[in-house]
């Protein structure tokens, strides 16, 4: 078994707390009464077929979209605060510092017409970092970190591979030292080669950084490979969730026994 | 170490029908500290299921699973995780990794996991691998493309990287030639001495009679077939 | 057609007042861009027509007006707009700095000091500083709201990535009594200290964006920039070729087709004041008579 595990801190309150959290398109579902706790240092999968609520609830989770109800409680330097009732400016200053989100499509989360450096140094000089050279060092140090070489650093994202753009939107996002990173997709378009690179590299970050993770993909390899447990929905709601490997090698549900025997061997 | 009581598990099969198959019905076991037992019983007889069970993959339906004090039945994944990072190992037939990643490191990870030092981890990795013949070659290369038997020690290697107390072993010394079977019995051994509790399948005979204090028929654990 | 078609400075005073209430409000939040409804003006964009509205609003008739287009009081954008007034309002205009009540500029801000009872009014291209980095306008206006600047330093980081320092000599950001960010308009950087502690009102128009903002007298104005990159308020290295200043800043004018070439104060009110008292520079003579 190759479970993702890693230390869990001393702590015992969990990062985050999602309490019956409901968005609805009009009278559709978008994601109904998700609830779940993720702890420090672990990575939570989200599954299930396009338009399962997957992509809605990741949304509502990130701030990105205002759910209709429910609570989405993030532990916070000055301890737990809903951030569904935060204001504005106080989650975007958590989601530029506290929290990462990495886009399926590297052009959405990169600035395309700036350079490597400057992507990667964006979120340092958003929290006020004014040294050129210190910047630039941390910018040099996180190429490396996600295995792309130092003299790209004055290239523009425009002339990455595919691969490369999304370990630099990874880079990007985490300089900060995020406690959790929200990632829709992350390895989907991307050649099977270049995915288990990515996935070697995630691993890595997640255990050295401790970092927490919410990762929504409909590939069950990535999820086996990276997440500690695992949430099935299937039209806006949670049908199924548990220990990955649980989930996925003794699925009580229909719906994740049909989604199981459906895919190759994983 | 390890207590198993009243154990109860079926698979409902929801998309053919509905079929409800009981697998296990009143499984009972206790494990002490430095003590090796082995699963025995026709092949389906359910060794395996019993194995995952304590492993936490599979659910069990009632009954209790008590690995250090933790009962698995009804811990949080978070508790389980955390018994799998501290306290229980488990070695499987097959060696699942992300593709690229060196041996070495394949081999470190459940030390990384707990915080030990890389060069420390590293360490203690190489010395396995050196101890179950791995070329010191291949030791930067990914497990993937390795032989059966490579893979295996490979597999071998991880498990024993950290001292569990508990330990599951699926078939350890399957596809091993003589040479690299001792080592893995003399690792077994060494596991047993330090006061691991095991819990082992083994088809081969020899092997189980030199590790194993007694044997658990597990078809006694098997539900009537007509239920 | 008549000046007496025309109300008193173009626009009619309901426009005026308008305007008026967008200078205030930009007065009160120094630095902050605020929506005016622009209007058509009878002259093209991008020839001035958020200045002239600015201008028109504030002028009344003792008033006397001097502008300048790159400093200098004598280009066609210049002339046409000072007899443009003179008609419209039949307000008094002049050439001296120190002379005018009201100076409307492009792309500059005069070298002779300003004073208490000076306005300058500028004529502002793209009144965005994030536009460049951020296109969507909701997004920029949040950022402003919010404070987030840090785009600011990538676009000062990527010039010294690619330049090896910060490329930006003119429109250079500024920080607005560290509060708000503000493109100052294309003047050259060298202008930038000159915007800080003013003792005169500056007024920002820009026409076609429809935006006005403002710095009130003696507002604290930052260029922004990096600890180990601080800004730097260059200018050519030399001195006026026609009145020797030093302190001045400096256009480079070529003179023949054999590549020579001179430095001449952009400025022509500050080199002809000094040449007149005077001052000459290395081509130039003292008296007036140079062009």
């Amino acid at each position: 078994m190759t479970q993702m595990e890693k230390i869990v801190p001393a702590t015992e309150v969990p990062l985050l707390q999602v309490r019956d959290l409901t968005r609805r398109y009009g009278a559709r579902i978008g994601c109904a009464d998700v609830s779940f706790d993720l702890w420090p240092g672990e990575v939570l999968g989200i599954v299930g077929e396009s338009g399962s609520g997957k992509s809605t609830l990741l949304s509502c989770l990130a701030g990105h979209l205002a759910p209709d109800a429910g609570q989405v409680i993030f532990d916070t330097a000055s301890g737990p605060k809903d951030t569904v009732q935060m204001d504005e400016p106080e989650r975007r200053r958590l989601s530029r510092t506290d929290w990462a989100y990495v886009h399926q499509n590297p052009r959405d989360g990169l600035r395309m017409g700036v350079t490597a450096g400057g992507n990667v140094g964006e979120r340092l000089m958003a929290v006020g970092a004014r040294h050129y050279g210190a910047i630039r060092d941390a910018a040099t140090d996180w190429l490396g970190r996600v295995e792309i070489d130092a003299s790209r650093i004055d290239d523009r994202p425009s002339a990455f591979s595919g691969g490369m753009q999304q370990r630099l939107q990874i880079a990007r996002n985490l300089v900060t030292g995020p406690r959790l990173v929200f990632m829709d997709e992350p390895t989907g378009g991307l050649d099977v080669s270049v995915q288990a690179r990515l996935l070697d590299l995630l691993r890595g970050l997640v255990r050295e950084m401790g970092l927490s993770a919410i990762i929504v993909t409909h590939d069950l390899a990535v999820v086996r490979l990276l997440a500690d447990r695992l949430m099935v929905m299937k039209s806006g709601r949670v049908v199924e969730q548990g220990l990955t490997d649980q989930v996925l090698d003794d699925p009580q549900h229909a719906y994740t026994q049909l989604l199981v025997s459906s895919v190759l061997q994983v | 170490m390890i207590q198993i009581e009243g154990l109860t598990k079926s698979f409902t099969l929801h998309n053919q029908g509905g079929a409800v198959i009981p697998v296990m019905a009143g499984a009972c076991l206790t494990v002490q500290r430095g003590e090796c037992v082995a699963l025995v019983g026709a092949s389906g007889a359910g060794k395996s299921t019993l194995m995952r069970m304590i492993w936490g993959n599979y659910l069990a339906q009632s009954g209790s699973i008590r690995v250090g004090g933790l009962d698995v039945v009804t811990a949080s994944p978070r508790e389980i995780l955390q018994l799998r990072r501290e306290t229980l190992g488990y070695v499987s037939q097959f060696l699942r990794v992300v593709p690229r990643v060196p041996t070495v490191d394949v081999v470190a990870e459940p030390l990384l996991n707990l915080g030990v030092p890389a060069e420390a981890a590293r360490a203690r990795a190489r010395h396995l691998l050196d101890r179950l013949n791995i070329p010191q070659r291949l030791w930067s290369l990914s497990p993937t493309t390795f032989s059966g038997g490579e893979q295996q020690r490979v597999n071998i290697a991880r498990g024993f990287a950290h001292p569990y107390l508990a330990l599951l072993l699926d078939e350890p010394t399957a596809s091993l030639d003589p040479v690299n079977r001792e080592v893995v019995l003399a690792l077994v051994e060494d596991a047993k001495a330090a006061g691991a509790a095991i819990i082992g399948i083994f088809h081969d005979a020899a092997a189980r009679e030199r590790l194993c204090d007694r044997s658990v028929d597990v078809s006694a654990f098997t539900p009537g077939r007509a239920a | 057609m008549t000046e007496q078609a025309y109300n008193f400075a173009y626009l009619d005073e309901q426009t005026k007042r308008m305007i008026r209430r967008a200078i205030l409000k930009g007065v009160a939040v120094p630095g902050y861009q605020v929506p005016f409804a622009s209007r058509e003006m009878p002259m093209p964009y991008g020839w001035g027509t958020g200045g002239v509205q600015v201008t028109a609003a504030c002028l009344t008739p003792g008033d006397r007006l001097k502008v300048i287009d790159q400093g200098a009081d004598d280009t066609t954008n210049a002339v046409s707009i000072r007899s443009f007034f003179s008609r419209t309002a039949g307000v008094a205009v002049t050439e001296a700095t120190a002379e005018a009540t009201l100076i409307q500029t492009r792309h500059r801000i005069p070298e002779h000091p300003l004073t208490e009872d000076q306005i300058l009014v500028y004529q502002v291209p793209i009144p965005e500083p994030l536009r460049f980095l951020e296109p969507r306008e909701p997004e920029t206006r949040k950022m402003h709201s919010l404070e987030e600047y840090g785009l600011m330093h990538v676009k000062l980081y990527e010039d010294i990535a690619r330049h090896g320092a910060i490329a930006t000599s003119y429109d250079y950001p500024v920080k607005v009594e560290g509060r708000y960010v503000m493109d100052p308009s294309p003047i050259p950087k060298f202008d930038n200290p000159k915007l800080s502690g003013c003792p005169a009102l500056q007024l920002f128009g820009a026409g076609r964006e429809q935006r006005i903002y403002a710095l009130p007298p003696y507002t604290r104005v930052d260029s922004l920039d990096f600890d180990d990159h601080p800004f730097d308020p260059s200018k050519a290295d030399h001195d006026c070729d026609l009145c020797g200043a030093g302190d001045s800043y400096l256009d480079e004018v070529i003179i023949d087709d054999a590549g020579g070439r001179m430095f001449v104060c952009s400025d022509t009110d500050f080199c002809r004041s000094r040449r007149a008292a005077g001052h000459a520079g290395r081509l130039g003579t003292p008296a007036g008579e140079a062009a």
